[in-house]
């Protein structure tokens, strides 16, 4: 990657994880200010460079077209670049200050690695999201435009939606729908998989309660990384697929 | 060397090609001419597999297009508009083709031949539009494969370049290999191509030599007889 937004990108998670740390002197507290900044930030990043990296490149692109070289691995190639250099980004600027603060000899450390493991998980689903859109819009405004909508209503726009819900339907038995409301956007489940960990499930209220019967055990867990593999794979395909369709 | 049958291919309500027929199977030049719109760059990106035509089948070599990538290794191909990665030296590009594509030897006597050693750790989006074109030149002709395409090779070339890449033209065809091209400048098609394919309107007009088409349009120049086959279809 010769990048040099990827090292500013990293720069920037050093400092974060570093000023929290100094002002927190708590490594759980530290994880869950971090939480926060990484469910909304990630997504956005993701998006965003996927969107600027695939329009950028695209001079790139055609001329690897006339070499022989699979459409998939051209592309495949471009994504996993991008989302492992943001990932590296991610987990090496949050974890060297962590390391440094005595992670290792913490009971946080679980807490923090299912953190880094989400917020990889958000940077390749919402890279292969941008991709998408990119591949669909000739246009690099639209593009840009639809790319930021998509992470708006994800990361804001749903929960209104899905609370509204829930607010409307109050006199229904509603656990089961939340329950599928929250696994059909990665940002909810990750949000909710992280604060269950971190067992402050009780600011939740009644459906924490429930939320916990659910994702605590194993099986909860089990079905909220696949969901979470559901939402990279398919992404993904569709990459491969619409490239596999389209002229240059 | 290349077959195509029945290519069809549209741009959302635009027909572009509408059944062209084509059959390359000797070594030579061959000239793809057409007005603009025509469909060349369009036929040229079909062989490459770069535009995916909506029917009809293509074959290089005996290999058809959509099985596998690896007849790519037989074409040299030199793109219209050299779009090259801006941030990328000239170096780092050259080096990048041939980890792609394998080492060649060919680019340093390329380089002295175009004079492009001083441009060499320049960044590709500083060069001028011919020094680009010349870098495009280089990377095409790099590799010793038996077919070249090359859509508008000339545009922006100096005539010593011109010269140049006529002399890389006439090495080419002497040494057995297929060259398809496409051009506007009638006078360079002219002198360098041995058959010409004439596309107008999505299908293919004419095809033989230069001396057929000047006596089946009774023309005595190349020029005016490429000229009058557009006034009589009103293009």
């Amino acid at each position: 990657m010769r990048s040099r937004w990827s090292y500013v990108y990293f720069s920037f998670y050093l400092l974060l994880g570093a000023v929290l740390l100094f002002l927190n002197n708590d490594l759980s507290k530290a994880v869950i200010t971090l939480m926060n900044v990484i469910i909304v930030l990630v997504p956005l990043i993701g998006t965003i460079f996927g969107v600027m990296y695939y329009y950028n490149s695209k001079e790139f692109t055609e001329l690897l077209l006339a070499q022989p070289l699979k459409r998939s691995s051209i592309f495949l190639g471009q994504y996993l670049g991008v989302a492992l250099s943001l990932t590296m980004s991610l987990i090496l600027g949050l974890g060297i200050p962590f390391v440094f603060y005595g992670l290792f000899k913490s009971g946080a450390i679980w807490d923090f690695s299912l953190l880094l493991i989400t917020g990889a998980f958000l940077t390749f689903i919402f890279t292969a999201l941008a991709f998408n859109i990119a591949l669909s819009n000739e246009n690099k405004i639209k593009g840009f435009g639809y790319a930021i909508l998509l992470w708006l209503f994800l990361a804001i726009i749903y929960d209104g939606l899905f609370l509204m819900s829930l607010i409307l339907f109050e006199d229904y038995p509603l656990d089961k729908l939340s329950l599928a409301g929250t696994m059909l956007n990665p940002i909810d489940l990750s949000r909710t998989l992280i604060l269950l960990k971190l067992d402050i499930s009780a600011l939740l209220g009644y459906t924490g309660a429930i939320f916990k019967k659910f994702f605590g055990t194993n099986f909860g867990l089990f079905i909220s990384f696949f969901s979470l593999m559901i939402w990279v794979i398919l992404p993904v395909s569709r990459i491969v697929i619409k490239s596999k369709k389209k002229d240059f | 060397m290349v077959i195509i049958q029945d290519l069809y291919k549209k741009f959302g309500k635009n027909h572009v090609l509408s059944g062209v027929d084509l059959t390359i199977d000797q070594p030579g030049i061959f000239a793809v001419l057409g007005p603009n719109g025509s469909g060349k760059t369009t036929l040229i990106k079909s062989i490459l597999g770069m535009v995916i035509p909506n029917k009809g089948d293509i074959f290089v070599l005996g290999e058809h297009i959509r099985k596998s990538a690896n007849y790519r290794h037989h074409i040299d191909y030199l793109p219209q508009i050299a779009n090259f990665p801006g941030n990328l030296r000239v170096k780092e590009l050259i080096k990048m083709i041939k980890d792609l594509r394998g080492n060649t030897l060919e680019d340093s006597k390329l380089i002295a031949l175009f004079k492009l050693s001083p441009f060499l750790d320049k960044k590709l989006s500083t060069l001028s539009g011919g020094t680009k074109q010349k870098v495009n030149i280089v990377l095409t002709f790099m590799f010793d494969s038996p077919l070249i395409i090359l859509d508008e090779p000339t545009t922006g070339l100096d005539p010593i370049s011109l010269i140049r890449l006529k002399e890389l033209l006439q090495e080419a065809k002497s040494k057995g290999k297929t060259i398809l091209i496409t051009s506007h400048i009638m006078s360079f098609v002219e002198e360098v191509s041995d058959e010409i394919v004439f596309l107008l309107e999505g299908k293919i007009y004419f095809k033989g030599s230069i001396s057929d088409l000047r006596s089946q349009t009774k023309q005595p120049n190349f020029e005016h007889a490429i000229a009058s086959i557009l006034t009589d279809n009103h293009a």
